[in-house]
C-alpha cells in the first residue's frame, strides 16, 4: 500500500515538475513478477533509471506461481485490448505473442544502438521476430553450474573438481562413503529438468543438445546418446537424499552452504544464497561448470507489447534503450547476481563466478557451444517444454528404463507439436 | 387502484429480487461453461481462438499419460476419501451420541480441522510426513532405527497421503452431519425397539442407520464434489509430486491452462471434469425430484 502511495506521489510530482518535459520522455507500464529480495531491488534499478530520465513508470508487479499469475493477467489485458508497455517475458514465449500480432518492434532503437554487435547471436535471435527486435534482454543466467561445499569435499577427501560425469560420479561416491549427501536436489519438475539438460549437454555435446532439445529431432530424442544421458540421470538420482521430493531449490542450496551436501547442480541464481550467507566464492564455496565445455543460456527479457499513443510509444523506445545501456546492465546484474546480456560491459565489480561465466560465454559463443536452456523456457514453446518435463520428472521419480524414457520423450514431443 | 398496483408488485417482488442474481449466474456460470466447451473444440493455445477443430483436443487429452494418472488418482482419492469419511464420521457420531460428558468439547475438537483451509492441512501434513523432518525422523530418533514411513516421497503411495490428510480434515464434518441426523431420530422408536428386545447393535443397523439415508446422501454429494475439485490440498501437500504421481484433474487443468499455454487441451479436461460431476449429480437430482 505504501509502495503504491509513494508511486502515485512520484508520478504526480513528475507530472507537475516536468509538465512539458515528462510528455517527451513517455510513460511505461511494466508488468513483472520480480517481487522478492534481490529481484525487487534489481527491477527498482530500472524504475529509478527510467524516472531519472523524466518518464513516468507505472509498476505492475504480479507475484505468485513463478509468473503464471502474471501470464494470466497479461492474457486478460491483451484480449481486452489494453496491454502493458513492457512485460517480463522470455524465450519462445516472445515468439508466441509475436505470432498473435500482440507486439511492437523496437528495431529503430536497436539499429541506432547496434544491438546486433553487442549481444550473443543465439540470444539476439530469441529477441527477434521477423528479423526485428521485439524484446530486450536484461541479463544472462548460466544454468550449467555445479555448486560445491569445500567443507564437505575435504571431509570426503576430494581434492580435484570433477570435469567429466565419470569423475563427478566417483566424487559423489566418496561423499556418500563419508556419510554426506552427495547431491543436494529438490524434487520439482523444473529442477529435475535443469539437471537433465546439463547432463544432455555433458553427455552429448552442444550439437546433440541443439538437435534434441531445441530442434526436437525424433532421431536424436531416441538415440543411444539420449539413452546414455538418461542412464547418467539415473545415476545422479542415486546420489540424492530421501527427503528431496518437493524441496525448494534454495533449501537444497542451504544443504551445500551448511556443508551437509557436497554438490548442487543449479543455475547461478543459487549464488545469491551463498552470498547472502556471507560466503566468498572460491574460498567458502566453489562454482564450476558442469562437464561438457558448453554454456546453457537463460536470460530474462522485457518484451514490448502493442501500445498506442505517442507518449506510450516514446516511453517504450526510451525503456528499450535504457535496458540495453551498459550502465543499467551493470547495476541491474550486480543486484540480481547474473551477468550482463551485453558482452561488452566490464565486469570489474563482479565476483569470480560471474567473471568465469562471462569468459565461458565468450568462449562458447566462439566455439558454437552456447545453447538455450530447455528447462527455463529459452529453447522451445511452453507446451512442448511441459511435456518434456513430465517425462523427465516421471523418469526421475520411478524405475522407468532409459530406453522407455527416450520413447516416451519422442511421443510427448510429437503430441505437443 | 393503488392497492392493485401494490399487490402486483408484491406478487412480482421475489422475481425482481432474484432476477439479477439469476442473470449473473446465467452468464458467469452457464455462459462460461458453454464458452469452455467451445474452446475445447478449437486449437486454442496461448490465446483463445474460435475455429472449430473437431475432437483434436480430446484425442490429445486421452493420449497424454499424465491425464490417465490424474484420472486414476481421482478414482482412488474419491473412493477412499468418501468411504473413510463416512465410516469414521458415523462411528464418531454414534459414540458421541451416547450422552457422554463434555460432549461439546469433544465435538468441537473433532470438528476443528474443518475450520482450517486445505492449504494449512496440506502444509502441516507435508511436514509431518516428510521422512527427514516428521514422523519417520522422530521414530528413528526414539530408537526405532528401522522405522520407515516414506509414503509422501514414494510415487506409488503418495496419493494415499492426500487421502489421509483429506480424511483427517473432513471426517469431523461428516460426523457433525450424522450427529444432527442421529439427534433427530425419535427416542420413542428406540425405546420401543429396546422393549421388543433388540440389542444396541441391531437398533443401529436396522433402525437408526436406515433413517439416516437423506443425511447420507447429502454427505456423499458434498464429499464427492470436494474430491473432484480437490486442488489446494494436493498443491500444498505434494505439489502434484513426486513427479506428477499425485496429479488430479483439477491440477492437470491448471498446469495446462496457466503454465503451458494449452487453453484448448485444458478446456477439454475441464469438460471431462464437468461430465464427471454431471454423472453424479443428475441421477441424484432425478431421484430427489421424482420422489416429490
Amino acid at each position: 500500500m505504501f509502495g503504491f502511495r509513494k508511486l502515485t506521489a512520484v508520478a504526480a510530482l513528475l507530472g507537475s515538475v516536468f509538465a512539458s518535459g515528462a510528455w517527451a520522455e513517455g510513460t511505461v507500464e511494466v508488468l513483472h513478477w520480480w517481487t522478492s529480495g534481490g529481484e525487487a531491488k534489481a527491477v527498482g534499478e530500472l524504475k529509478s533509471a527510467f524516472e531519472a530520465q523524466g518518464g513516468i513508470w507505472i509498476d505492475s508487479p504480479i507475484a505468485g506461481g513463478g509468473g503464471d499469475a502474471a501470464m494470466t493477467a497479461l492474457r486478460a489485458r491483451v484480449v481486452a485490448g489494453n496491454p502493458p508497455t513492457a512485460v517480463q517475458l522470455k524465450g519462445p514465449g516472445i515468439q508466441e505473442w509475436a505470432g498473435e500480432g500482440a507486439l511492437n518492434d523496437v528495431q529503430a532503437v536497436a539499429t541506432a544502438e547496434n544491438w546486433d554487435s553487442v549481444l550473443p547471436p543465439v540470444l539476439a535471435e530469441i529477441m527477434k521476430y521477423d528479423g526485428k527486435y521485439v524484446a530486450a534482454p536484461v541479463n544472462i543466467h548460466r544454468v550449467d553450474w555445479i555448486w560445491a561445499s569445500p567443507v564437505a569435499l575435504e571431509k570426503a577427501g576430494i581434492t580435484e573438481m570433477p570435469t567429466t560425469w565419470e569423475e563427478f560420479n566417483a566424487a559423489a561416491e566418496k561423499l556418500e562413503a563419508a556419510g554426506l549427501v552427495a547431491l543436494a536436489h529438490g524434487g520439482q519438475p523444473w529442477q529435475d529438468a535443469t539437471v537433465f539438460e546439463d547432463v544432455v549437454l555433458g553427455v552429448g555435446g552442444p550439437d546433440f543438445y541443439r538437435k534434441a532439445l531445441v530442434e526436437l529431432d525424433p532421431a536424436a530424442l531416441t538415440s543411444d546418446t539420449m539413452v546414455a544421458a538418461f542412464d547418467q540421470l539415473r545415476t545422479l538420482r542415486g546420489f540424492v537424499d530421501d527427503g528431496f521430493s518437493g524441496r525448494d531449490w534454495n533449501l537444497a542450496t542451504a544443504m551445500v552452504i551448511r556443508g551437509e551436501a557436497g554438490f548442487q547442480i543449479m543455475g547461478d541464481w543459487a549464488k545469491g544464497e551463498f552470498l547472502a550467507a556471507s560466503l566468498v566464492p572460491g574460498k567458502d564455496f566453489y562454482c564450476i561448470p558442469t562437464p561438457g565445455d558448453g554454456f546453457v543460456l537463460n536470460s530474462d527479457s522485457f518484451t514490448f507489447f502493442k501500445v498506442a499513443g505517442d507518449e506510450n510509444l516514446k516511453g517504450q523506445q526510451v525503456l528499450a534503450s535504457l535496458i540495453m545501456s551498459p550502465v543499467f546492465q551493470k547495476t541491474f546484474n550486480l543486484a540480481k547476481g547474473s551477468i550482463p546480456a551485453r558482452t561488452d560491459v566490464a565486469l570489474d565489480d563482479f565476483d569470480d563466478c560471474a567473471k568465469r561465466s562471462h569468459e565461458d560465454l565468450l568462449k562458447a559463443t566462439e566455439a558454437g557451444a552456447l545453447v538455450p536452456s530447455m528447462a527455463h523456457e529459452m529453447a522451445i514453446p511452453r507446451s512442448v517444454r511441459g511435456e518434456i518435463l513430465d517425462v523427465v520428472t516421471k523418469f526421475f521419480n520411478s524405475d522407468m528404463s532409459s530406453k522407455d524414457a527416450t520413447t516416451a520423450l519422442a511421443d510427448a514431443v510429437a503430441r505437443a507439436m | 387502484m393503488g392497492s392493485k398496483l401494490g399487490r402486483a408488485l408484491e406478487r412480482r417482488l421475489p422475481l425482481i429480487v432474484v432476477s439479477p442474481l439469476f442473470a449473473a449466474s446465467l452468464v458467469f456460470v452457464y455462459g462460461f461453461i458453454l464458452w469452455t466447451v467451445w474452446i475445447s473444440f478449437t486449437k486454442s493455445r496461448v490465446l483463445p481462438t474460435y475455429d472449430f477443430a473437431g475432437l483434436l483436443q480430446y484425442e490429445r487429452l486421452w493420449s497424454t499419460p499424465r491425464w490417465h494418472v490424474a484420472l486414476s488418482n481421482l478414482v482412488i482419492f474419491w473412493a477412499l476419501f468418501v468411504v473413510l469419511c463416512l465410516v469414521i464420521g458415523t462411528l464418531l457420531a454414534i459414540l458421541l451420541d451416547q450422552r457422554i460428558r463434555i460432549e461439546g468439547v469433544i465435538r468441537t475438537i473433532y470438528l476443528y480441522p474443518m475450520a482450517l483451509s486445505f492449504v494449512v492441512t496440506g502444509t502441516v501434513w507435508k511436514w509431518m510426513l516428510n521422512p527427514g523432518l516428521g514422523l519417520e525422523h522422530v521414530m528413528q530418533q526414539a530408537g526405532f532405527e528401522g522405522f520407515r514411513f516414506d509414503w509422501l516421497v514414494n510415487p506409488d503411495f503418495a496419493i494415499y497421503t492426500v487421502v489421509v490428510a483429506g480424511v483427517w480434515q473432513s471426517s469431523g464434518y461428516a460426523m457433525a452431519l450424522f450427529l444432527a441426523g442421529l439427534r433427530s431420530v425419535d427416542d420413542e422408536l428406540l425405546k420401543a425397539a429396546a422393549i421388543d428386545g433388540a440389542g444396541p447393535l441391531r437398533i443401529y443397523l436396522r433402525i437408526v442407520l436406515p433413517m439416516l439415508r437423506p443425511v447420507l446422501m447429502s454427505v456423499v454429494i458434498i464429499l464427492s464434489h470436494l474430491a473432484i475439485k480437490s486442488f489446494d490440498l494436493v498443491v500444498a501437500l505434494t505439489g502434484g509430486g513426486p513427479g506428477y504421481a499425485t496429479d488430479m484433474p483439477a491440477t492437470f487443468m491448471y498446469a495446462f491452462a496457466f503454465q503451458r499455454s494449452e487453453l484448448g487441451l485444458a478446456a477439454a479436461s475441464a469438460v471431462m471434469m464437468l461430465m464427471t460431476v454431471i454423472a453424479i449429480i443428475v441421477p441424484y437430482l432425478y431421484s430427489e425430484l421424482r420422489r416429490r
